[in-house]
């Protein structure tokens, strides 16, 4: 898989043209759908347009796929839901602003499941998208599309979204790198809203050094989003082979029942290679780890089942047959959205309903409070911590799509992460049979140069990026 | 001590659009769009489109501590903003941006004219929140085959100011109104005239029973009748033995009844929760600065006409009960005799002006100084003075066109003193009355005067005149 | 536990028309994702304050100044009817 420094090279030798031709045509042929929308018209227009004018930013001339819940204007935009039919925004988001300014191209918008609901992008209206590595298996979700699209040679980058592991697990399914932010470091502006307390957008590429480089280009504050925090991107510099002295802090609740075996095995193992390389390690407690899952469902479905109230078909999207309104706005909704959306906007309204708002709302946001606690306490020790980004490798097609709380334990090593508002990197770190293995490297808040530099020095003295799917 | 036999209690929702601002609360879109065609004001913010995140106007912060202070709240420590979540067409993101717990001010009041005299209207609070759009049916709501919409007002900045079921009356309640729009225009961060400016919600109860809330309320007057009718249909209702229940009641601006809007819409549940696209506020800091710089508000400029320029406290009253019309007064009494300036711009022109149904920028503020300029000089008479305010109220012009196309100039004291010689010689019995005691003879001397010299004499002065003559 | 018309209400809160088949489908999948939520009962918040900012923001604003807005026709470009810049929506009742 080539790096965005060998692409820049064949760029200035041949032309950013050739380059873009070739990964289209790696989407017509692939079989894994990865993609819901190709913008090839408008991705070969402008990479003529960079090959005549020249252009001098990080990504010039390089192309990127974008998830299909980032605003693109003048592209579809459907987050992968039939209700969404059709969307063509008028604007771009924040990081399309930001790619655009640096060169990038971009050529298509990838699948996922269902407005970013699911670890394995099978909700997606648009079929499920399949695992490059054996195409039996899920991608992992909700930005399934994003990395199958880098893992499959489809896109040397790609941006995702991660409200509860949805970067991080399908990086981890499909043997590729992707990070999560910490909160309010990348713009949400054009973000089309899951859950906002939570979600960031989030790189993925092949190596540490490139998810790097799209990270300096993407992150920065951004007046048009509240939460957004006067930081510039500038984290390149951090990338050094050199662990000399860190701690890395070991989640034990993290490595617990119901993880692969293969899987434990790997991460620590690479905690053992790490220390090799200088390193030191510890123990930390995280003793509310339990109720993450639960807390985290709560609080992402309290708050999508009212940012999806907006989808009624007047401004925007399908429309049924005219009723009355609020019949007309019911049968939208009943035929616009999926099953798992659907059931998720149920749980939602109801957990902040009169009478139940204390039991559930409420209760899950202290519970964050506990959880963002755990963390401030093991990093009074630790500089990093290191865990299984999935309990297993990627599951079949079809395996768990029927039982909802089997596909939700799938989360319980990636939404603590996002509960606190922290950064966490997931890269490949081994291998259960054929399939890759991911682990997380998880920060304090703001400080993505130490998980950065950890990953990548882990990168450099092993191979397990380097295969091929 | 006021009785209020009927055991009323209304209470008043006043949403107050924040429209001096140049931006809505939480996009950069104009407030101008009062004159534009439908959806030309909009953005992805306040269209709702998928991806758009909202970012509070500061101005529309400090006009909402501006106005909290000036009802007397406690401007809060810590405001956040919440979501209610509920759905209807007006609404782009199928929830309003509002406040809920930690509004920006709370525990205020405001002082109104009461049955009784001065009565305290207390404010439960006052918070900031989001416009809904417009909405256009075809015919009536109940009728139209289909819905319009226009989101040029979407997201424009409201207060909602809240009261405590405090007033006793609907006049009670329209003098609150009244009082609240004089303040709120004082404290210029609101124009009232402009459409949707100020929306009424209203509470009402009476003997202790449920109350009814009643909804689409667009004027005072409307929110008078609306109440005035409430009160005769629960008192019918409790004649008849029935039970006042609790509901929302849609005002009949038309045929002015209230209608209820019992349907299965009535079971709200809002469920608020903190905007998570919002961090919360801490902007109690900023209120020290802002009631420093607080302009001077309707109850302390009554007291300061009173003080500064000798005039009766009904006239200063009357006068600053309209923030452009204190202005008006006050630069027209900077430079005549205030006294005087007082019973010309409130007793004549207040009149003429709401007889007209005009507002006071219909008068030109140097034409009441010419107005007054002629009667000190005494080059006009009242009844003169009188003719030219209604004359260029009603055809325009100048006063010195009014006064030489009519004729007012004054005549001057001789000729009314040969005009008085000849009233005496051809009214000998009206002379022989008068000398004889009856005062009232004198009137009729007075009147042949003014026939002779056309209305342009002086009465007053020609009494004197005839006094002297008579001797 | 939520029954059939808990269900109903709550797919009348949330303007999501269930059919039977809907009803008959969802609620056991519902209730058991609930009874799992239970599990968060156990834990002991008291005293806890709830977390609804991650970092601990104040004073976000914007100046008052205008910015550009939509055409009106890329305002109404997306919308499935339209009428003299109108959107058009059903009638209300």
């Amino acid at each position: 898989m080539a790096s965005i420094n060998e692409l820049t090279e064949r760029i200035h030798a041949d032309s950013s043209e050739e380059i873009v031709a070739e990964y289209l045509e790696r989407i017509t042929n692939s079989r894994l759908n990865a993609f819901i929308t190709v913008s090839k018209e408008s991705a070969l227009l402008q990479a003529q347009e960079i090959d005549a004018k020249g252009h001098d930013g990080p990504l010039a001339g390089i192309p990127i796929a974008i998830k299909d819940n980032i605003s693109t204007k003048g592209i579809m935009t459907t987050c992968a839901s039939k209700i969404l039919t059709g969307y063509i925004p008028p604007y771009d988001a924040h990081v399309i602003e930001k790619l655009k300014n640096a060169g990038a191209i971009i050529i298509g918008k990838t699948n996922m499941d269902e407005f970013a609901m699911g670890s394995s992008t099978e909700t997606s209206f648009y079929g499920p998208t399949l695992n490059a590595w054996d195409m039996t298996r899920v991608p992992g979700g909700s930005s399934g599309g994003s990395a199958a699209a880098v893992a499959g040679g489809e896109a040397p980058l790609s941006l995702g979204s991660d409200t509860g592991g949805s970067v991080r697990c399908p990086a981890s399914f499909c043997g590729v790198v992707g990070l999560k932010p910490t909160y309010g470091v990348i713009s949400r502006y054009g973000l089309i809203s899951y859950a906002n307390s939570l979600e960031q957008i989030g790189p993925f590429a092949s190596s540490v050094r490139d998810v790097a480089t799209l990270f300096d280009v993407i992150a920065g504050h951004d007046p048009r989003d509240s939460t957004s925090v006067k930081r510039e991107g500038n984290y390149s510099p951090a990338l050094e082979n050199d662990v000399n002295g860190l701690k890395i802090g070991i989640p034990e609740e993290y490595f617990g029942e119901g993880i692969d075996r293969n899987v434990e095995k790997s991460v620590r193992d690479a905690i053992n290679t790490l220390e090799e390389l200088g390193a030191t390690s510890m123990e930390v407690k995280m003793p509310h780890t339990k109720y993450a899952l639960s807390a985290y469902y709560i609080i992402a479905m309290s708050e999508a089942s009212s940012n999806l109230a907006r989808f009624d078909g007047m401004r925007y999207g399908l429309r049924t047959e005219d009723h009355d309104w609020h019949t007309t706005f019911s049968h939208v909704r009943a035929d616009g959205f999926g099953d798992e959306v659907k059931r998720r906007i149920l749980l939602g309204t109801y957990a902040l309903s009169a009478g139940y708002l204390d039991k559930y709302y409420l209760k899950a946001l202290k519970i964050r409070t506990l959880i963002k606690q755990d963390f401030e306490r093991a990093f009074k020790d630790a500089d990093v911590l290191i865990a299984p980004t999935m309990p297993y490798p990627a599951f079949k097609i079809g395996e768990k799509i029927d039982d909802p709380i089997s596909l939700y334990l799938a989360d319980v090593e990636t939404v603590p992460i996002n509960l606190a508002g922290v950064p966490s990197i997931s890269l490949p770190c081994g291998f259960s049979g054929s399939l890759p293995i991911g682990m997380q490297v998880i920060g304090k808040h703001f400080d993505e140069a130490a998980i950065l530099r950890t990953a990548y020095t882990f990168e450099e003295n092993t191979d397990f990026h380097k295969e091929g799917s | 001590m006021y009785e209020n036999p009927d055991g009323v209690m209304i209470g008043l929702e006043v949403h107050v659009q924040l429209n001096k601002l140049r931006t809505k609360v939480f996009c950069g879109c104009t407030t101008d769009y009062h004159n534009d065609p439908p959806n030309s004001h909009v953005c992805p913010v306040c269209l709702g489109l998928p991806g758009s995140l909202p970012v509070i106007n500061k101005k529309a912060v400090e006009a909402a501590i501006k106005v909290g202070l000036a009802l007397n709240c406690t401007i809060e420590e810590h405001t956040q903003f919440y979501r209610k979540n509920y759905y209807y067409p007006d609404l782009p993101k199928g929830f309003q941006i509002t406040q809920y717990d930690f509004p920006i001010s709370s525990g205020g009041y405001i002082t109104i004219e009461g049955e009784d005299g001065e009565h305290r209207v207390g404010i439960t609070r006052a918070h900031m929140e989001e416009d809904p759009g417009r909405l256009v049916h075809e015919g009536t709501i109940d009728k139209s085959k289909y819905t319009l919409i226009d989101y040029n007002r979407s997201g424009m900045a409201l207060l909602e100011v809240v009261s405590d079921p405090d007033m006793r009356s609907p006049k009670e309640a329209r003098r609150y109104l009244d009082k609240l729009r004089n303040i709120l225009e004082y404290l210029d961060i609101f124009d009232g005239d402009l459409e949707g400016a100020l929306r009424v919600d209203a509470n009402i109860s009476i003997m202790g029973g449920q109350r009814a809330e009643i909804k689409n309320i667009s004027s005072h007057k409307g929110a008078e009748r609306a109440l005035l009718f409430e009160i005769v249909r629960q008192k019918n209702v409790l004649r008849r033995g029935g039970v006042v229940v609790q509901e929302t009641r849609h005002f009949d601006e038309a045929r002015e009844i209230t209608l209820s809007m019992r349907s299965k819409e009535e079971a709200h549940d809002y469920r608020y929760f903190p905007e998570p696209d919002l961090v919360p506020l801490k902007i109690s800091g900023w209120a020290p600065a802002i009631k420093a710089i607080l302009p001077e508000l309707p109850d302390a400029r009554r007291l300061r006409f009173v003080e500064q320029y000798g005039i009766t406290d009904d006239h200063a009253k009357a006068l600053t009960s309209e923030r452009k019309f204190a202005i008006f007064y006050e630069d027209v009494a900077k430079k005549v005799d205030p006294k005087m300036a007082a019973v010309w711009v409130c007793d004549v022109l207040k009149g003429e002006l709401n007889y007209r149904d005009l507002p006071v920028e219909a008068f030109n503020k140097e034409h009441m100084l010419s107005v007054i300029y002629l009667l000190m000089n005494k080059k006009i008479t009242e009844d003169g003075a009188v003719d030219i305010i209604r004359t260029l109220l009603d055809k325009g012009g100048t006063p010195d066109e009014v006064v030489k196309e009519k004729g007012l100039l004054k005549v001057e004291d001789d000729i009314v003193s040969t005009a008085a010689e000849e009233a005496i010689k051809e009214n000998l019995q009206a002379v022989a009355d008068y000398r004889a005691g009856k005062e009232k003879a004198l009137n009729s001397l007075v009147g042949a005067v003014m026939k002779k010299t056309k209305g342009r004499a002086d009465a007053r002065t020609a009494r004197e005149i005839l006094l002297d003559k008579l001797g | 536990m939520i029954g059939k018309k808990d269900l109903e209400h709550i797919g009348w809160l949330a303007r999501l028309e269930l059919s039977e088949e809907d009803k008959e489908k969802y609620t056991p999948k519902l209730n058991s994702i609930l009874d799992y939520f239970g599990e968060i009962d156990k834990a002991d918040t008291e005293g806890v304050e709830p977390l609804y900012h991650v970092l601990p923001m104040n004073n976000v604003f914007r100046e008052d100044v205008p910015t550009r807005s939509l055409s009106q026709e890329e305002a109404l470009s997306n919308a499935p009817k339209n009428q003299d810049g109108f959107i058009k929506a059903p009638r209300m009742m």
